[in-house]
């Protein structure tokens, strides 16, 4: 039955404790075989389901997650959404995924919590206001909603900031105002809950330990609940991704490393925007809740240990505090990291492979989160048909042989 | 947070190092031959096994020397450490903890140094 979630159901619920909530998905034990396996139970995995399921009408799908969906990247970001990229390629596909994201929680009828309260990257010397302005350049010529802020335009927006009394002076910003944040399990559960609806599988608690390939083909995946089969297998497994893309003999450009976050206690709202600054490897904003959430960069070498090194929050602190003074004595709360798998031209991979009926959706690197219902609605078409949607067209793998790269280190926040 | 016992200097902590990636890639010899596929398999792709992992490190605020290391990195454990010009050690003398090979370690990551 379709579940409808709206004012009248929460107060419904409400007087009976919520205790009679339904339940937003089943969780069946796995079929046989499959038309299609999802591999990763994240935002882009669910998504991919769903899509396939609405805009493609196959049914017979099942989505396999390791622990419990959303528990991997999905629940580790800081859940900023912009596109403000700098080339052509990228600045069509997340902002595909910007344009999803406005109508999402009606699509969904699930609250997104999407609140697009702007996305600002400071500007802290000469060349980081020519390069900036190059990039609002470029956004404007393909429709993105960038602007130009100038120190007092900022001072207005974010008082807090300190601006000239510290070691590199904030000159301006690029602003996006139809950036901002979304829940991060919103997107899992929504997702995960209207392709149950229609007739997708949800495994959870499932590993799956390796790709079975036969003659150039791809024949199914075994889990440790055995072995499944598929005609088709797409795998979104971020972090793990290149791991298991070797059980199915095939190589990627990737590398994983910790990407850490941590937020603060709550405190009264103070940031009511989304303020980044790659210069001084910064980036801040401020939860419904209250608390600061504050994305590190990543770590230096390759690790699967969802964990980082304390430098490298450090080193993220000590620039908040400089930028906003006022935080200098406040509590951090939790701090956790995600294993994410970065390409060396920092743009996604969505892609067909050498093994037929085997796709691939990885290298989101430091950026996923932004991308989860672009990434997967064009995920969901390069499966279904066979043949890349032509806003991910670009993003295959023969650009790492043909030279076509994408490079959008520029783009990130942070370092990596 | 790692120690890692440079060669030269002794136990420092990681942030004094840089990363240099997968080891012992050589640079082919033919590469007038190489068609755009293969030479993109050299500059391109690296190894990224969740495991045991050969990689280059160099004491970048130190004695600014490179160095090989081994180190697992599913728990982030260091195996073993050795100079440029020393053979590397086979990987059959290290045990990798992972049973599947996208599993998670017993004990995680940093903790292997209480546990033992």
């Amino acid at each position: 039955m379709k579940k409808k979630y709206s004012i009248f159901t929460l107060i419904k619920n409400a007087f009976s404790n919520n205790e009679n909530w339904q339940k937003m998905w089943k969780s069946p034990e796995p079929k046989k075989t499959y038309d299609i396996i999802v591999v990763g139970g994240g935002g882009h995995g669910l998504g991919t389901a769903y899509y396939l399921a609405k805009e493609h009408g196959i049914k017979n799908i099942a989505v396999i997650e390791k622990g419990w969906i959303g528990s991997g990247n999905t629940g580790r970001n800081t859940t900023i959404i912009r596109s403000n990229y700098l080339w052509n390629e990228s600045a069509f596909l997340y902002d595909h995924s910007v344009k999803l994201w406005e109508n999402l929680s009606q699509e969904l009828n699930y609250n997104m919590m999407f609140s697009q309260r702007g996305v600002m990257n400071l500007a802290h010397n000469e060349h980081d206001i020519k390069e900036m302005k190059r990039r609002i350049s470029a956004n404007r010529l393909n429709g993105l909603d960038t602007q130009w802020l100038e120190t007092k335009d900022i001072k207005r927006l974010v008082p807090i900031m300190n601006t000239d009394n510290l070691r590199y002076p904030v000159l301006g910003a690029a602003f996006q105002r139809r950036g901002g944040v979304a829940r991060h399990d919103a997107v899992a559960w929504g997702f995960a809950m209207r392709a149950d609806e229609m007739g997708v599988d949800i495994i959870q608690n499932c590993e799956v330990h390796s790709i079975k390939t036969k003659n150039g083909k791809v024949e199914g995946v075994k889990t440790s609940k055995g072995f499944i089969s598929a005609k088709k297998v797409a795998v979104v497994a971020s972090g793990h991704t290149s791991v298991l893309a070797k059980t199915a003999g095939v190589r990627l450009p990737l590398q994983s490393r910790p990407l850490q976050a941590l937020v603060s206690e709550p405190i009264k709202p103070v940031i009511n925007t989304v303020v980044m600054s790659n210069a001084v490897h910064a980036y801040v904003s401020q939860s419904d809740k209250g608390e600061l959430v504050i994305g590190a960069g990543t770590d230096g070498y390759n690790s699967f240990t969802q964990r980082g090194g304390y430098d490298v929050i450090e080193e993220t602190v000590r620039a908040i505090v400089e930028l906003y003074p006022i935080f200098g004595k406040m509590k951090m709360l939790r701090q956790w990291g995600g294993i994410v798998d970065i390409c060396p031209d920092a743009s996604p991979i969505i892609s067909k492979c050498e093994v037929k009926g085997l796709y691939f959706n990885c290298g989101w690197g430091t950026g996923g989160f932004k991308a989860t219902p672009g990434s997967a609605n064009v995920f969901a078409h390069t499966v279904a048909n066979d043949e890349p949607h032509k806003i991910n067209a670009a993003f295959n793998l023969e650009r790492f042989s043909d030279g076509r790269l994408i490079d959008e280190h520029g783009a990130a926040a942070v370092a990596h | 947070m790692i120690l890692i016992n440079c060669p030269y200097c002794g136990e420092r902590d990681q942030s004094e190092f840089s990363n240099g990636g997968e080891a012992h890639v050589a640079r082919p010899e033919n590469s007038e031959n190489l068609n755009d596929k293969e030479w993109g398999q050299y500059v391109f792709y690296r190894d990224n096994p969740k495991g045991i992992f050969y990689e280059r490190w160099v004491h970048s605020h130190g004695c600014r020397k490179w160095f090989n290391a081994v180190r697992n990195t599913s728990t982030d454990e260091i195996l073993a450490i050795y100079k440029l010009n020393e053979n590397p050690p086979s990987k059959e003398s290290f045990t990798n903890t992972l049973k599947t090979p996208s599993g998670e370690p017993k004990v995680g990551s940093g903790n292997f140094t209480v546990k033992k």
